[in-house]
């Protein structure tokens, strides 16, 4: 057989074409073996850089000292004179937060806050989830819609709503009034009490949508078997369906819990001066003071308090996933 | 007392539904259940003995299930009385009947172990603690379970998962087991395995047992007695043989096995011998067959004939006393143990006269010979033959 002309050289446009169609076989063949591995670098490339990337900066500025500069805050790395490369870490703005009294007192007071808040939410939330899961199907989607409802409306909107009925000359007090219950307005908005009302108000759908989905995987008949076998049914709820909606009470109690430690919005706009609350301290040192080192150094401590629930959360969320478990 | 109304009392302590006098154990009077406009069950009277083990059979849908849930009081009849022991049940909830029940889905509590799960209708009684664990290590035992009991449900085969449902239903000594498909969610070799453990239990501990399945085998093995349920309906009572042997309807017998028939036409019915001449068109002589009470001379009847009971042979069989039919194999069908042939019979079937042959019956007949030295095959002329008294007459 002679051998085959060398023709590449003399037609080097299809040379190309050929380097394009074999870059592209390699391409799909790499895709084709590495497909799971291309679809989840996805989210966590999204998880990178929106979520690690931003914490890393946060966590860099509570480590700086405060300067009256443009950002505010000294570099963390920066080159001294001649070629020395200096690292500059600051731990001053975590010794502040735990000398000053208010810090603390105000961590404290947002969990207590939080924390009654969340147990409001699933007192409340227990038994709604329960009547949506145990109601005739049309009106279970209905009930559901309802839980939703709230937030085809911007949140802060709602909280707002709030002031114009709490407030001394709001709904409330105009209505107590004209009924002649009481003939001075009672001070409602501005206190604990309108920040409790504002967080269950505001996060009971967080409570009741996790419950509702671990209650409607609930297999009725084991209701049913437990009734067959003697138990009333208070006994039932509380040796079957409280037990079995544990998941459930954790996912919702969690996602409650969490964001309201944090909540700025709700004690601003109704607890005024009188609610001290970490989100509003870190909004005053970081929008008032200026201090961004300080106000990095509040969010970084507030995660660390949050770390335990949230790790919780995980241990029940994949303990969930775990198949047969619970079923 | 005579060895004549002995054996006789024998009989009623076996099978108690053929003595008048015999008090039922659970009545089901006048039981209606409606849910709507749809009627679940309609108008159910039914009587069953103390340590029956009874089924009720039927298609889904036909009412079977919401009869047991009103036995165990998880629906209320719309309309009827139910009563147990002599105690109205009718309203009664679950948790204060004297019955238990083993559901289909087994329905054991996965946050508990095999132990608490048995122990938890002994503790809604209040029984002492260490009489609890005594009789939860007595009841593990006799479901051969008593090294499980530490396991928790999903660690469990399916067997033994129907052995903790069994055990959990037992414990509590119901005057009632209710059974819904207690096998259904087993393999087949469990499945036959399994209904006989059921049924030594039953026998052992004189429980009286009401199970509900779809299944006409395992209705007729388990049974005492069956009741046959359609549209809510119950549509037959009696012992698995008599369900079989004499079903009331076409229905009936089709649901229960296979079956073949014949439109024919009365000719004479003779009261002292309990017989009655039917004339089909595919028979060239009247066949006798035994009488039904309500059939005069001259009504319509259908006869039938279970596949097993066909003798089917190449030689024109002699005994002239037989219903012969005479046609060609068409298919058959290897299933091991027997074979299921079905043949063409010469002519027009009697129901019609378009040409197209006749009737296609189905035989079954043990494989008595290895299949490679089977005699009959496919496209064989053959003879088939019954005894006509091996027939009955169908009504639909």
């Amino acid at each position: 057989m002679p051998p085959r002309p060398d023709t590449a050289g003399l037609f080097p446009r299809a040379g190309a074409a050929q380097a394009w169609h074999n870059w592209r076989r390699h391409f799909s063949d790499f895709a084709q073996t590495h497909w799971r591995e291309l679809t989840i670098a996805v989210p966590y490339l999204w998880l990178l850089v929106f979520f690690l990337v931003p914490f890393f900066i946060v966590l860099k500025i509570s480590l700086a000292e405060s300067l009256i500069a443009s950002p505010p805050f000294s570099p963390l790395i920066e080159w001294a004179e001649g070629e020395a490369l200096r690292i500059r870490i600051i731990f001053d703005n975590f010794a502040w937060l735990l000398e000053d009294e208010l810090y603390v007192q105000t961590y404290l007071n947002s969990l207590k806050i939080s924390t009654v808040s969340t147990v409001l939410c699933l007192l409340i939330g227990y038994p709604i989830a329960y009547a949506i899961v145990r109601a005739p199907p049309g009106a279970r989607h209905i009930l559901l819609l309802l839980i939703i409802l709230p937030f085809w409306t911007s949140f802060l909107l709602r909280v707002y709503a709030w002031i114009g009925i709490l407030a001394d000359r709001g709904t409330i007090n105009n209505f107590l009034m004209w009924t002649g219950v009481i003939d001075q307005p009672v001070r409602l908005l501005y206190s604990e009490f309108a920040v409790y009302l504002g967080i269950v108000y505001s996060y009971l759908p967080f409570m009741i949508l996790p419950l509702y989905a671990n209650m409607e995987k609930l297999d009725a008949t084991l209701r049913e078997a437990a009734s067959d076998l003697g138990a009333h049914p208070a006994t039932t709820f509380f040796t079957v369906t409280l037990p079995l909606t544990v998941p459930g009470i954790v996912a919702g109690a969690l996602l409650v819990f969490i964001p309201a430690t944090g909540e700025f919005v709700i004690p601003d706009l109704l607890g005024g001066g009188n609610v001290l609350m970490i989100g509003k301290v870190l909004y005053g040192e970081f929008n008032a003071n200026h201090d961004w080192p300080v106000a990095a150094a509040v969010a970084i401590a507030l995660l660390v308090v949050l770390v335990a629930p949230m790790m919780l959360y995980q241990h029940f969320q994949s303990r969930e996933m775990e198949p047969g478990k619970w079923r | 007392m005579t060895s004549a109304t002995s054996a006789a009392t024998d009989v009623y302590l076996e099978r108690p539904w053929l003595d008048a006098a015999a008090e039922p154990f659970i009545r089901i009077q006048g039981v209606s259940k409606r849910f709507g406009d749809f009627t679940a069950v309609e108008n159910v009277d039914l009587d069953i003995y103390r340590g029956e083990l009874f089924s009720l059979l039927g298609g889904s849908g036909c009412g079977k299930t919401t009869l047991l849930r009103m036995l165990a009081g998880f629906e209320t009849p719309t309309v009827g009385r139910i009563t147990i022991d002599n105690a109205d049940m009718t309203e009664a909830p679950p948790y204060q009947r004297p019955v238990n029940m083993m559901f289909q889905s087994y329905a054991l509590f996965p946050h508990m172990n095999v132990a608490d799960n048995v122990a938890y209708g002994l503790k809604r009684d209040r029984v002492p603690k260490n009489e609890i664990a005594r009789r939860v290590a007595e009841i593990l035992s006799m479901v051969e379970l008593q090294e499980f009991g530490k396991r928790k449900p999903h660690q469990l085969s399916g067997g033994q998962r129907q052995r903790v449902a069994l055990a959990r239903a037992l414990v509590k000594q119901p005057k009632v087991l209710l059974l819904d498909e207690p096998l259904a969610a087993l393999d087949k070799r469990l499945r036959e395995q399994t209904q006989f453990e059921l049924m030594n239990l039953q026998e052992r501990l004189g429980v009286t047992f009401i199970v509900v399945t779809h299944d006409q085998e395992e209705a007729m093995t388990l049974s005492t007695r069956i009741a046959v349920m359609d549209a809510g309906r119950i549509i037959q009572v009696g012992e698995p043989g008599e369900v079989y042997e004499r079903p009331k309807t076409r229905k009936i017998a089709n649901f229960i096995g296979s079956i073949n028939t014949f439109d024919g036409r009365i000719v004479t019915v003779d009261g002292d011998a309990g017989e009655l001449a039917l004339s089909c068109p595919a028979f060239s002589s009247p066949l006798k067959v035994p009488r039904e009470a309500d059939l005069k001379a001259g009504q319509k009847a259908t006869l039938a004939i279970r596949p097993e009971k066909i003798m089917m042979s190449k030689d024109a069989p002699e005994d002239r006393a037989l219903a012969r039919l005479q046609g060609e194999v068409v298919e058959l069908a290897y299933m091991g143990n027997l074979s299921i042939y079905r043949v063409q019979v010469d002519g027009d079937g009697g129901d019609n006269n378009d040409g197209d042959g006749g009737d296609i019956i189905q035989v079954t007949a043990p494989n008595l010979q290895r299949v490679d030295r089977r005699n009959i095959e496919w496209d064989d002329r053959v003879w088939l033959s019954w005894r006509p008294d091996n027939s009955f007459i169908l009504r639909d």
